[in-house]
């Protein structure tokens, strides 16, 4: 053999002998590739997912059904499906996961449907909340929330309350359309009339103008849909001081109180009704223990829906690891997270056979004033399980 | 006619909390001729000392602000003397590179002193409330920065035709060497009006942060919309950039009442028409 060819060999025989030694080592560690914003302005996201998923496998001793748990973090940015594509291939491909999961984004989770399907691998949704993810493999599981499964209560709420006519103002995006479409939806059909549909664009600073036609168009009532951060604290103060709030048209909401903003918005918030699957001030026992466990994991993270949902969805890795005893297997895997029911910080939850989405109660929140003068999300209402009505719709 | 009285009503209110926040860069882009796009740092830099005092150090609103347009203009000052002075005779590209790597430097402190949430800056109770105003309501707090965006014009305007620095300003950016010469400080000169910039900045990141949250991205988020402002209204002219903010705050408020779905396509159509009619601004800036 020449010099070369030699050298080569040499080193090719080095490298295989170290990579199987390496993987022999790491045999026995349950991979999960978890995906989300780790950078940029939507990095909290990030910390609330590590914290949340972290936190679980704390609570249970460090270990899933026996096998250690190695996370690979990777970062999505944003919005960007390009580069979340490239991340899970990488994930799969060469980490060789056994579970992905993560996903802020909704083209984000779209992105890499054929990819798990190819692969095999079970994918667990921490957030990304448009209803037809779950749809487009058969290796997704959700543990967030669907825009239709919390609009429909509220919109039902509404009729049931007498009130007639609507509102509707939504951050001119897809979920904020989403949105709209839902409850337009749900309302007609309860009877009420949808008066106008305000969309407001994106870049939106100023709530002033959107308040003042709230105010004209006469509705009894404001169904409103907002991305989080500064334009809901924006939208919120207009609302008081455009004297909406005093001319008695309500506010009728889902996300936008999340307990990431809420204290922001100070006692301008107070009375603001919300429909949602969870709030921090859920008053059971799971809910104060995954509180104390989050705390203890990071104290700088809010329990609020993304912390959950990281938190749930690892109890489903959990359960899934247990059935295929931490091998990889994907099928196996599905099966049983199909099945599974249990006890969440937010109340008693199902995953559904058909959909592999999250069946869980939506409940009407009032914001008030808690112990401690912290503002809260106060369950006024439970509106029972609610499946994902954007699916059984469609 | 109600809809007209709220477009015109609301129309001016926002244009004046653009106008606030554009004082600034005019006059450091126009009458100092540096580009400095590190101007919506300042301001946000102004709002959350201002913020940090009065929420977490008792202060009262009005002098939690006066010091936190003090402490921005003596953070301008330092970095005018020690930094940007040396850009002066550099291309545009490069002092536009600078200060914009200048704006991710404060990005990335302000998100790592305190946290990538939203600054809040209580009002005081006085400021709290809506005025009535027989036709409808408008926010307390809007009524100020009416008032301050008058002061601020006139005093601008008083302060660059009527007064001593006025005069060395405007003969140091005519001729730097022929001032120089005739006695006027002119390193003094520089210094003071880009903190005077930068504290102009500072008030307008304060009035506008119940339009514009103080958070980590403020400097780059808001940008384009000041940098639009000063363009149309002339480089150092201040009662251009007046005029500019108004014409655009309102057409902005009209398209938000009558035609939202079309986002932001009306104002930056109206940005075009104007930088086409009239290229060099609204109003010549002088020199």
């Amino acid at each position: 053999m020449s010099i070369q060819l030699r050298r080569a060999a040499r080193a090719l025989a080095t490298f295989a002998a170290t990579a199987l030694a390496v993987s022999f080592a790491n045999a026995q560690a349950v991979k999960v590739g978890v995906i989300g914003p780790f950078s940029g302005p939507f990095a909290h996201y990030g910390t609330l997912f590590k914290a949340g998923a972290e936190a679980y496998v704390a609570s249970q001793g460090g270990k899933l059904a026996g096998q250690s748990i190695e996370f690979i973090w990777r970062d999505e940015g944003g919005p960007n499906p390009a580069n979340t594509k490239t991340l899970a291939q990488e994930l799969i491909v060469n980490d060789k996961v056994d579970y992905l999961a993560g996903f802020v984004f909704t083209p984000n989770a779209f992105a890499v449907a054929p990819l798990i399907q190819e692969s095999k691998t079970p994918t667990v949704i921490f957030n990304a909340a448009t209803s037809d993810i779950t749809t487009k493999s058969e290796y997704y599981v959700r543990t967030s929330y669907t825009l239709w499964q919390v609009t429909v209560p509220i919109a039902q709420h509404a009729a049931t309350k007498g009130i007639r006519k609507v509102v509707t103002a939504v951050t001119d995006y897809a979920p904020g359309v989403d949105a709209e479409t839902a409850f337009k939806a749900e309302f007609s059909k309860q009877g009420g009339q949808v008066v106008e549909s305000i969309r407001m664009p994106i870049k939106t600073t100023d709530f002033a103008p959107f308040a003042q036609r709230i105010k004209a168009s006469g509705a009894q009532a404001a169904y409103v849909f907002l991305p989080g951060g500064p334009p809901n604290l924006g939208f919120i103060k207009a609302y008081n001081e455009n004297g909406l709030k005093a001319a008695g048209v309500e506010f009728l909401g889902t996300a936008e109180t999340d307990e990431f903003d809420l204290q922001k918005f100070g006692d301008a918030a107070i009375g603001l009704q919300t429909a949602f699957h969870y709030s921090a001030a859920h008053d059971s026992d799971a809910n104060r223990n995954f509180v104390d466990a989050l705390a203890k994991q990071n104290k700088e993270a809010v329990a609020n829906y993304a912390s959950v949902g990281a938190w749930d969805g690892m109890a489903v890795i959990h359960k899934m690891i247990e059935a295929t005893a931490g091998k990889r297997d994907g099928a196996k895997a599905i099966a049983a997270a199909k099945m599974l029911a249990w006890e969440s910080p937010r109340g008693p939850v199902k995953i559904d056979s058909a959909t592999r989405h999250i069946v869980q109660n939506v409940y009407l929140r009032t914001v008030e004033k808690g112990p401690g003068g912290m503002l809260i999300n106060k369950e006024v209402q439970n509106f029972g399980p609610q499946p994902d009505h954007g699916l059984v719709k469609n | 006619m109600q809809q007209l009285a709220n477009i015109f009503i609301d129309g001016v209110s926002y244009g004046m909390v653009l106008f606030v926040i554009a004082v600034g860069l005019s006059v450091t882009m126009g009458l100092m001729r540096f580009v400095n796009l590190a101007h919506g740092a300042f301001a946000m830099t102004g709002g959350y000392i201002a913020a940090w005092l009065v929420r977490d150090h008792g202060f009262g609103y009005a002098s939690g602000v006066l010091v936190a347009l003090l402490a921005t203009a003596a953070l301008g000052a330092l970095l005018e003397l020690v930094v940007l002075r040396r850009l002066y005779r550099r291309s545009e590209l490069e002092q536009v590179l600078f200060t914009i790597g200048l704006s991710f430097l404060f990005v990335a402190t302000a998100n790592l002193l305190a946290g990538p949430q939203v600054q809040l800056l209580p009002l005081p109770p006085a400021l709290s409330g809506s005025v009535d105003l027989g036709v409808r309501t408008l926010p307390a707090h809007r009524m100020l920065v009416l008032g301050c965006g008058i002061a601020v014009l006139l005093l601008s305007i008083h302060v660059m035709a009527r007064s001593r620095f006025g005069v060395w300003l405007r003969a140091t950016v005519d001729n730097t060497s022929a001032a120089s010469a005739l006695g006027i400080p002119v390193q003094l000169v520089y210094v003071l009006t880009f903190a005077a910039g930068a504290a102009l900045a500072a008030l307008g990141g304060i009035l506008g942060a119940e339009l514009m949250p103080l958070e980590p991205y403020y400097p780059i988020k808001y940008l384009v919309l000041v940098l639009v402002v000063v363009a149309v209204g002339g480089l150092g002219s201040i009662p251009g950039s007046f005029a500019a903010a108004l014409v655009l705050g309102t057409v902005e408020t009209t398209s938000k009442y009558l035609a939202s779905e079309y986002g932001s396509l009306f104002f930056f159509a109206a940005v075009a028409l104007l930088l086409a009619w009239r290229p060099q601004g609204l109003l010549r800036a002088r020199g």
